[in-house]
């Protein structure tokens, strides 16, 4: 209960991303690098020039940790690192989020049906997915990453735009659909030589209605106890991408991308880095051990083992 | 000991002879290891293909064409001066042929003598390895149209001749070409053994004549440099003799980490700029250890004068127009390390006039930037409101311009948006008109000292080709007057270079006006190296001259 509601103050944080900037008087997608901030009643500028020896670089201010007021300090182009963070949290749980729904959505459709009606659609499927599961995750998220992030999609009746949160949402959801798939489709089959169902077919209830009413409850369980891990990885993979510049793009910011930005940052202003990548760390360990307390809560072998323990 | 004591006499009488004074060389400060730094290798080891100024730097001292830059610190480094030829030529035949005589006792480093056999051979296998730069630099040379169509059989005949006897190789252009030795002192055209490979040699040091050879190359590993042992001096400034006995060139440590490894005295230079968050901490903590110098480069901004909004002369005009060429510089570290510029030809470059119509207070220099007018400009050219994508490299400084040129087309009235693609593929894909890219940030660096290669090369209409990764005219500009005009300045340039440079200023402005690209600033080169390296010298072709320094 506690990760549930320490993810649940995340995410709504992020979601007061818009008010934290509005407060702030800030724009977190655009470049202020002739800014100034006022701290203890004294106006300095954002970048900070180097005046000493050879005068080289600029230094972006560091946190000056008050609200509202580079809290948490600039980056590189002067924005101010908070803003980004939270407008970076918000991208990045959209993203997460909604991959991991279609991800479990189409995974089940098609764990679904493979297993229920069996030869030439089951091989076809299971082909469809041993395609997609011999490719590394990564490796496959990035070949489709690289091709579709300049151009976008456009396939007739699905148009996305280059730039647009849905491609890298789609890439995500397609690249982990088989890590569903397969355990839905092994359970379905199993449970199609169960006797409810075969006695279900022996009656002459139609097919989707038994999918619906007698299959579906019966893997809702694993479905459940996957979701938080999947927007555990999801949240991961998003971030890789981001930061490897092929998933969130400029100056949209999610935590992959502030982490990119603070990269170059690490020595003088590590703040930019290390703030989205605790929160990264953060989300991801409160959403993975809310996965094993949900696998607890929901599966019987579990909760028998912890009885005899 | 005995070595050098020829190479010092050679040296002398070289100096003598010519009446030049150059620097006496420092016997005590000879010996030791370099070791220099890159996050990665430069790709292959042939000097006939490798198009990369991290290895050009290093075929300096390991390998002699028939001309080369003078191995002179600053803009001496663009003079052209004799090398395995034993003067330059003059031209013949209207300016289209040349005879070169060869020096006699200059040897390979495997220990055979360099001839003519090999000059000939040398030029045939530009052809043989396609050779980046064959089709565009020497594709003058007679007989290279059948090669550029048949490499395997290049035989350059008529083109490049060899008299055995009489030790010359005479060279038969199509036309005069007033940048031909400027091409000729290239890496690409680097005498090489006859037998070298007729393929890229990858990995596979190739003998070659200077003082140093390769001794190994492992790209993910190192490339190891040695003392040539068959190496004697003779040319000063075409060929001077290295100090360290040994250059060790590691590959795979981070910017981060080579920068700290200078500063421990563990290593001697890198390779890599230098991260944006230690430039500060060197300009103050090892300020003698830094040196910064102006380059013949140029930052710019390519707009697609084929589509929309750009097609619209006023829309670039705008665009340059609004421009804070001092935020760019900011972001590139300050003005220590770039100039704002508007026009193409960099300064101290031949041709250079300063110019900068697209400027508060127009004249010679930019000041500040007319949004006022930059917004006029858009509502009469019609075209606010429209989209554009800018295509940037997903390096940082790169993805900050982009980031900044998105708030100023936004503030113009255009949806602007930004796309950071992988450095590797970023100036194919921006070349290419199939990509449709309407707005791209990108650099360009001097291949040799002349205003074609910036006016010419980026704004001519042959360097534009549809369909192709190399059509290096980005805008796809194509101006037939200016075009004519710049084809009338190489051809003046055969008689009277001062004239042509003239006339290069004036082509210059008018590619300016018309604004197919705007230009942001003319970048700096940094070098950081470790406490013990001296006699640091910065040639303005080359950069920094490796072996001219010393580490003891």
């Amino acid at each position: 209960m506690a990760c549930l509601a320490i993810f649940c103050l995340i995410a709504v944080l992020c979601l007061l991303a818009p008010a934290y900037v509005s407060f702030a008087n800030t724009d977190p997608f655009r470049a202020s690098l002739d800014a100034t901030v006022e701290i203890n009643g004294v106006e300095v500028p954002v970048m900070e020039e180097s005046t000493e020896g050879l005068a080289l670089g600029y230094t972006p201010i560091g946190p000056t940790w008050q609200l509202g007021n580079y809290f948490l300090g600039a980056d590189n182009q002067g924005r101010d690192v908070m803003a980004r963070l939270l407008y970076g949290g918000l991208n990045s749980l959209l993203i997460s989020g909604a991959a991991t729904i279609i991800t479990m959505v189409l995974a089940t459709a098609i764990g679904l049906t493979a297993g229920f009606f069996g030869g030439m659609t089951d091989t076809i499927l299971s082909r469809i997915l041993d395609v997609l599961w011999a490719f590394p995750v990564y490796l496959l998220a990035i070949s489709l990453s690289i091709v579709l992030i300049a151009q976008g999609i456009d396939l007739g009746i699905i148009v996305v735009e280059a730039g647009s949160l849905w491609l890298p949402i789609f890439i995500i959801a397609i690249v982990y659909i088989p890590y569903i798939a397969r355990p839905i489709r092994g359970q379905v089959l199993a449970l199609r030589r169960s006797e409810f169902v075969l006695a279900a077919i022996g009656l002459g209830v139609p097919e989707h209605r038994i999918l619906l009413r007698d299959i579906l409850p019966n893997v809702s369980t694993t479905l459940i106890v996957f979701t938080p891990l999947m927007l555990a990885i999801n949240m991961l993979t998003e971030s890789a991408l981001s930061f490897l510049s092929i998933g969130v793009q400029p100056p949209d910011a999610s935590w992959g991308t502030i982490i990119q930005d603070g990269q170059g940052l690490l020595y003088t202003r590590p703040m930019v880095a290390l703030a989205p990548g605790l929160a990264i760390a953060l989300t991801v360990l409160v959403l993975n051990i809310l996965g094993d307390g949900v696998r607890d809560a929901l599966d019987p072998r579990s909760k028998i083992k912890l009885g005899g323990d | 000991m005995k070595k050098w004591l020829l190479a010092g006499a050679a040296a002398l009488l070289l100096t003598t002879l010519s009446g030049t004074s150059y620097a006496e060389y420092k016997a005590e400060h000879r010996g030791g290891t370099m070791r220099l730094l890159s996050r990665s290798a430069g790709g292959t080891l042939d000097p006939h293909i490798n198009y990369t100024l991290q290895y050009w730097q290093l075929y300096q001292p390991t390998y002699d064409g028939l001309v080369t830059f003078k191995k002179a610190a600053g803009a001496e480094g663009f003079k052209i001066v004799a090398d395995i030829a034993e003067e330059i030529p003059k031209s013949e035949n209207s300016g289209k042929t040349y005879v070169f005589k060869i020096r006699k006792g200059i040897k390979f480093s495997d220990g055979r003598e360099l001839g003519v056999k090999d000059v000939v051979a040398s030029f045939q296998r530009i052809f043989k390895v396609s050779s980046p730069t064959s089709g565009s630099f020497f594709a003058g040379i007679v007989g290279a149209d059948k090669c550029l169509a048949e490499p395997a059989k290049c035989t350059l005949e008529g083109g490049v001749v060899g008299d055995e006897a009489a030790g010359t190789v005479t060279i038969n252009l199509t036309q005069p070409d007033a940048e031909f030795f400027d091409k000729l002192g290239l890496p690409h055209a680097v005498i090489l053994p006859a037998d070298a490979p007729a393929q890229d040699a990858g990995s596979v040091p190739i003998p070659g004549t200077g003082p140093y050879m390769f001794e190994s190359y492992d790209p993910n590993k190192a490339l190891v440099m040695v003392r040539n042992p068959h190496f004697k001096v003779w040319s000063e400034e075409a060929q001077p003799d290295g100090y360290p006995d040994k250059v060790q060139y590691d590959f795979g440590l981070s910017e981060e980490a080579s920068v700290t490894a200078i500063q421990n005295g563990e290593a001697d230079w890198l390779f890599d700029e230098i991260p944006a968050d230690r430039l500060g901490e060197i300009g103050t903590k090892n300020k003698e250890q830094v040196h910064v110098t102006p380059l013949t480069a140029w930052w710019y901004l390519p707009m697609n004068t084929r589509l929309a909004p750009f097609d619209n002369e006023k829309a670039r005009q705008a665009v340059s127009y609004a421009i804070d060429r001092k935020a760019l510089v900011k972001i590139f570290g300050g003005s220590v390390l770039a100039s704002p510029v508007c026009q193409v030809l960099p300064p101290g470059f031949p041709g250079h006039e300063p110019y900068c119509p697209f400027t508060k207070n127009p004249g010679k220099k930019w000041s500040a930037p007319d949004m006022e007018k930059a917004k006029k400009l858009v509502e009469e050219s019609g075209t606010k409101g429209q989209k554009v994508t800018i295509i940037a490299e997903d390096k940082a400084i790169s993805k900050s311009i982009g980031v900044y040129l998105q708030s100023v087309l936004t503030e113009l009235g255009y949806q602007a948006d930004v796309k950071p693609i992988a450095t590797n593929i970023q100036f194919t894909y921006i070349q290419n008109t199939n990509n449709k890219v309407q707005m791209s940030i990108t650099q360009w660096y001097q291949d040799y000292p002349a205003a074609s290669d910036f006016l010419y090369i980026l704004f001519g209409c042959e360097s534009f080709h549809e369909g192709s990764d190399s059509s290096v005219n980005i805008s796809g500009f194509c101006d037939k007057g200016l075009n004519d005009k710049m084809k009338k300045a190489l051809e003046l340039g055969v008689e009277d270079q001062a004239a042509a440079n003239k006339m290069w200023a004036e082509i210059d402005k008018a590619v300016t006006d018309k604004a197919p690209a705007a230009g942001l600033f003319t970048p700096k080169h940094l070098d950081f190296v470790s406490k013990r390296l001296g006699n640091f010298q910065f040639n303005s072709q080359y950069y920094w001259m490796v072996t001219q320094s010393w580490v003891q």
